[in-house]
């Protein structure tokens, strides 16, 4: 079906389609059901939309969220009334936590029905209100076009999130007059681009001021496609940078002035760093509890600048001195041009000495672990897979130790290439995640990183990666454990290890061999080299990676919950020194 | 922990309402009271929440309000002067002669008004700050009383201040 903007009259579910059509939507991903039939049907009618189909409504979210945070383009969903968008829940929130643009469309029962307790009828409004930016019951076919304008004008602009649009099924049958509005104008709704530039020239003398400065930056910078300016200033001033989990890729991870992820499982010297900093600068990071630790004790000696596009990031969680309301980019832009024009130059000596404490941290080495180990140790598992796919991949994990192993070990050196559920912390978000990354992207490498618990959560969706033939590669962390469950149990509950171990797995290599997959199985630390060539060799396949590791490794560094940044736990783990 | 009036204008849509209090209740702000309806113009509502709270607090709850897609405008009115109305409807019991003379009287000296007299009860109006109703209510015997019916505040800005598009 060609875009058609000319008066035509058409039923709501060609509307819908043409909608998508005029938003430039390549991809939707779905399952069918009754409210939405007429709708699959104006999908069956045309050839501009390719329809996924999943095999739980979750992993619908989950994809097109994928697909979202490595194209920057808002991801599609399309699912039933009832059950259809009950299962989707889960993957909405994980998009809102993360401030991902996505629109889901959702079958609700005929409006005659409404409110009747009628089969497959959940107040969908009412149910997705917490975890969307905003959402629309669409009662009124003439309304139909508007709205789903409206939806992809929220859902990309000011902080992006998921927008819900509800639409019953007889409005999905209506027929009207079709006409796709160019641009929308809402009075209730005007995101800001600009910063003030009275804030940002405040912000860039205190930045020139810094004796020991940091830059602490999260997921905004991704999102708001900052990552240039980011490198551009940081490189310019010199100073160290630090990033959020969700904020890794936008500079640079191999470069000397990059210190680490800070937080929970930061690094020794970002942590150190920020205690004991004196000027922070955060860009488009929102303070979340596993960054800061203890806020009374975050950044004591510190003069904070925060940019960010949302007005409620700023002082939420930590009291800042110069807020910047604007998007990172060209908050960014003129906070380069600021610092240029103010012709002063940074405290060279003090920048120095600075530079010379935080080597000092540096040398604790806190990501250390046993190289000579029989077992495969899961940090040794992700630098064999860094080296294997040249830092170049995209990845994709679920939640728990693999997912922090990945964040220390993989060397991220581009935004959007790393995608894991930050905020909400999803358990089975990893693969379907990566379906979307792969369906954007065919010819790049796509690993989800796993761990046999997480996995387990979407596992069904190897059936969908077979049907649209996705050669995902899938490295499953596998020790028996949901491991940082039972890290938490052996630090802060003595030992005992309540529920967090499986006394029944499935044979992982036969399994994805039953859904028509390649299956691989790796147990000794000298034979992960070649398992993993061969895997990333088989190009054209979904490789499953079954990758036996050491189910007593923990995560190290560690900021307790409640503690603060200069109270980390370090490895227990003493490396031998080398022989001179 | 300050009482604050905030004062929105918001689109007149079904489900903003639910929007607003959601957002209270998911972040655990309090709500002391809430009054919603449409203005002059019927595409907006105007909506006045009494809450408590740190001036931290406070700050977060306007601006997550403003965070709504449905929310146009709001300001805290108790930042500067402003005026504050409820409206009370009370019925008491009133069943002699000495019953009926003392909350007449009491009625009288708070400017209420008895609009409605039935076999053996009055129903009063009254309007006034949240105070004033209060120390109304208390005044009236307690074992008078059969019905409350306060409509929670609803609030302006004194002199030239103005909430409008």
């Amino acid at each position: 079906m060609s875009a058609v903007n000319q008066l035509t009259e058409m039923t709501g579910a060609d509307i819908l389609v043409n909608c998508l059509v005029q938003e430039g939507v390549e991809i939707v991903f779905g399952y069918p059901g009754g409210s939405v039939l007429y709708i699959y049907d104006a999908l069956f009618k045309q050839n501009s939309i390719r329809h996924i189909l999943v095999r739980h409504e979750q992993a619908a979210t989950h994809a097109a969220d994928g697909y979202s945070r490595a194209t920057g383009k808002p991801g599609v969903v399309l699912v039933t009334s009832g059950p259809g968008v009950t299962n989707t829940i889960t993957g909405i929130a994980t998009a809102y936590m993360d401030s991902i643009p996505m629109v889901i469309i959702t079958g609700q029962v005929p409006t005659s029905l409404i409110g009747n307790d009628a089969f497959q009828e959940v107040d969908s409004v009412g149910i997705s209100r917490p975890c969307v930016k905003h959402n629309f019951l669409v009662k009124d076919v003439s309304k139909l076009a508007e709205t789903i304008k409206k939806a992809f004008y929220l859902a990309v602009s000011g902080r992006p999130g998921p927008v819900l649009v509800d639409i019953p099924k007889d409005v999905t049958a209506q027929k009207t007059w079709f006409e796709y509005p160019e641009s929308i104008e809402m009075r209730s709704y005007k995101p800001v681009f600009n910063g003030h530039p009275g804030q940002i020239r405040k912000a860039a003398e205190l930045l020139l001021l810094a004796k020991r400065p940091v830059i602490y930056t999260g997921g905004g910078v991704v999102l708001g496609n900052g990552s240039a300016e980011l490198v551009e200033l940081t490189r310019m001033l010199g100073y160290p940078i630090t990033q959020t989990l969700m904020g890794l890729g936008s500079y640079p991870a191999t470069d000397p002035q990059f210190i680490g992820m800070l937080g929970m499982h930061g690094t020794y010297e970002a942590n150190m760093a920020m205690h004991e900093c004196d000027v922070l600068l955060a860009v488009g990071a929102r303070f979340d509890d596993r960054v800061t630790g203890d806020v009374k004790q975050f950044c004591p000696q510190a003069k904070i600048i925060h940019i960010d596009i949302d007005p409620s990031s700023i002082s939420k969680n930590v009291k800042v001195d110069i807020p910047i309301v604007g998007t990172v980019d060209r908050v960014l832009r003129d906070l380069i041009k600021a610092i240029k024009e103010s012709g002063k130059q940074t405290d060279a000596d003090m920048l120095a000495n600075w530079w010379q404490q935080i080597d000092t941290w540096r040398a604790t080495n806190c990501l250390r672990y046993d190289r000579k180990s029989q077992l495969i140790k899961p940090q040794f598992a992700i630098e064999k897979l860094y080296e294997i796919t040249k830092g170049d991949a995209y990845v994709t994990s679920d939640v728990g130790q693999h997912q922090m192993f990945v964040a220390q070990f993989y060397k991220f050196t581009k935004p959007r290439r790393w995608i894991n559920s930050g905020g909400l912390g999803t358990m089975g978000f990893g693969m379907p995640a990566a379906m979307g990354v792969k369906l954007a992207f065919p010819q790049e490498t796509v690993v989800c990183v796993t761990g046999e618990s997480s996995i387990q959560m979407c596992i069904q969706e190897l059936s969908t990666c077979k049907q649209f033939d996705l050669p995902l590669k899938i490295l499953n962390l596998n020790n028996g454990y949901m491991g940082m469950v039972r890290q938490w149990q052996e630090m802060f509950y003595d030992k005992r290890y309540s529920h967090s171990y499986f006394e029944a797995l499935p044979d992982f290599v036969k399994l994805a061999e039953s859904y028509g997959h390649v299956g691989l199985r790796v147990e000794k630390p000298a034979e992960l080299e070649s398992v993993l060539k061969e895997a990333f060799a088989l190009t054209d396949r979904l490789v499953f990676i079954d990758c036996k590791i050491d189910p007593a490794e923990n995560v190290y560094p560690m900021m307790a919950a409640g503690k603060g940044h200069h109270e980390m736990m370090l490895s227990p783990y003493q490396e031998e020194r080398e022989l001179a | 922990m300050r009482r604050h009036i905030l004062s929105i204008l918001l689109e007149n849509e079904p489900g903003a309402l639910s929007r607003v209090a959601g957002l209270f209740s998911a972040r655990g702000y309090n709500i002391e009271s809430l009054t919603v309806a449409p203005t002059d113009d019927p595409s907006m509502s105007r909506m006045t929440v009494v809450t408590r709270g740190s001036d931290d607090i406070v700050e977060q709850i306007t601006k997550q309000l403003n965070k709504l897609v449905d929310v146009i405008k709001l300001i805290d009115l108790s930042e500067g002067p402003y005026i504050e109305r409820e409206l009370l409807l009370l019925k008491v019991k009133v069943a002699t002669t000495n019953q009926r003379e003392e909350v007449k009287r009491l009625v009288d000296i708070f400017r209420g008004q008895v609009i409605d007299v039935g076999d053996a009860t009055y129903t009063i109006e009254m309007t006034g700050s949240g105070d004033k109703i209060d120390a109304f209510v208390k005044a009236i015997e307690a074992s008078l009383i059969l019905e409350v019916v306060r409509s929670g505040v609803s609030g302006i800005g004194r002199g030239n201040k103005t909430l409008h598009l």
